[in-house]
């Protein structure tokens, strides 16, 4: 079943509010090899002049996927995860994620492209604080392969 | 923040930071736990050969999450205020052994205004480009 067009515009959640911890900040820190101290050490963090660790440039990855999670298995966008390759991602930082934040995120398909038997699906990811304030906005294409 | 780049001290083409990152298949196991991201295509041979890879390859995010990691070696922690690439090539990560990519940093424009830097960034890996257009903007004191 090919990717449906008329899925662009919908939106997803929020789901359950995304705790930030120390832990998961760390642990992202070493994965990718995120040199700061401020990753690690709240003492290191503070002297910077973040509230709390604060996380390294992709980390708000682990949210968005999670948030796009519920457009790329909806049925009426058709996505096959199998044949799916990432395109593209973009992070927009409207301030630092720090450990601690509770992070709401609402996913839009902003766009779907088809030619030559690809689909690239479009989707923005926008995270907000407990507030309600923007702190990050996280936008993902999938290229889809089409079945001949 | 503190740590933020001298934006005075800067000019187009500068090289900030040039690194190069050891991929093992150990690595790709640990950032699939700290992301999430569990597609066999990163861990496991045979379900990546059954979809037409020549192996297991590196999640792009884990080259992306790379990359920034060499961009913040120079911009310092939460001053990289916007990331984006394009994935062009995947990184195929032999077990034994290692890929071994070559991340580099350069000033790409500078904008007066916002005092932010933007960087041009280079992932290279057997001598090909993996990400292109890969840019971040930098908020410089």
């Amino acid at each position: 079943m090919p990717v449906n067009a008329d899925a662009v515009g919908r939106s997803y959640g929020p789901g359950e509010p995304y705790e930030v911890t120390r832990v998961k900040i760390r642990e992202f820190a070493d994965a990718v090899g995120a040199p700061s101290e401020a990753h690690r050490s709240v003492e290191a963090a503070k002297a910077a002049g973040f509230s709390d660790l604060v996380a390294p440039t992709t980390f708000a990855v682990v949210i968005a996927q999670r948030a796009e999670f519920p457009a790329i298995v909806d049925p009426e966008v058709g996505v096959d995860f199998s044949k799916v390759v990432h395109a593209d991602e973009r992070f927009v930082h409207h301030r630092p994620l720090v450990a601690g934040d509770v992070i709401s995120a609402v996913v839009h398909i902003e766009n779907i492209v088809q030619r030559a038997g690809i689909s690239m699906v479009t989707t923005r990811a926008e995270l907000t604080d407990a507030t309600g304030e923007p702190v990050s906005t996280v936008t993902s294409t999938l290229a889809v392969r089409e079945d001949a | 923040m503190s740590g933020r780049p001298e934006f005075s001290g800067l000019s187009v083409g500068d090289v900030v930071a040039t690194q190069e990152v050891a991929i093992t298949r150990d690595t790709l196991v640990r950032y699939a736990g700290a992301s999430g991201d569990f597609n066999p295509i990163h861990y496991n041979d045979v379900f990546a050969e059954s979809v037409g890879l020549p192996g297991v390859i590196a999640h792009g995010m884990f080259t992306m999450g790379a990359a920034a990691s060499v961009v913040e070696t120079w911009a310092g922690p939460g001053n990289v205020v916007d990331f984006q690439t394009r994935f062009s090539r995947p990184i195929p990560v032999p077990n034994p052994g290692e890929a071994v990519a070559t991340v580099t940093c350069k000033i790409g424009a500078l904008d007066d205004e916002a005092t932010t830097a933007r960087v041009d960034v280079t992932v290279e890996f057997d001598g090909q480009k993996v990400l292109s257009k890969a840019q971040a903007v930098v908020a410089c004191a």
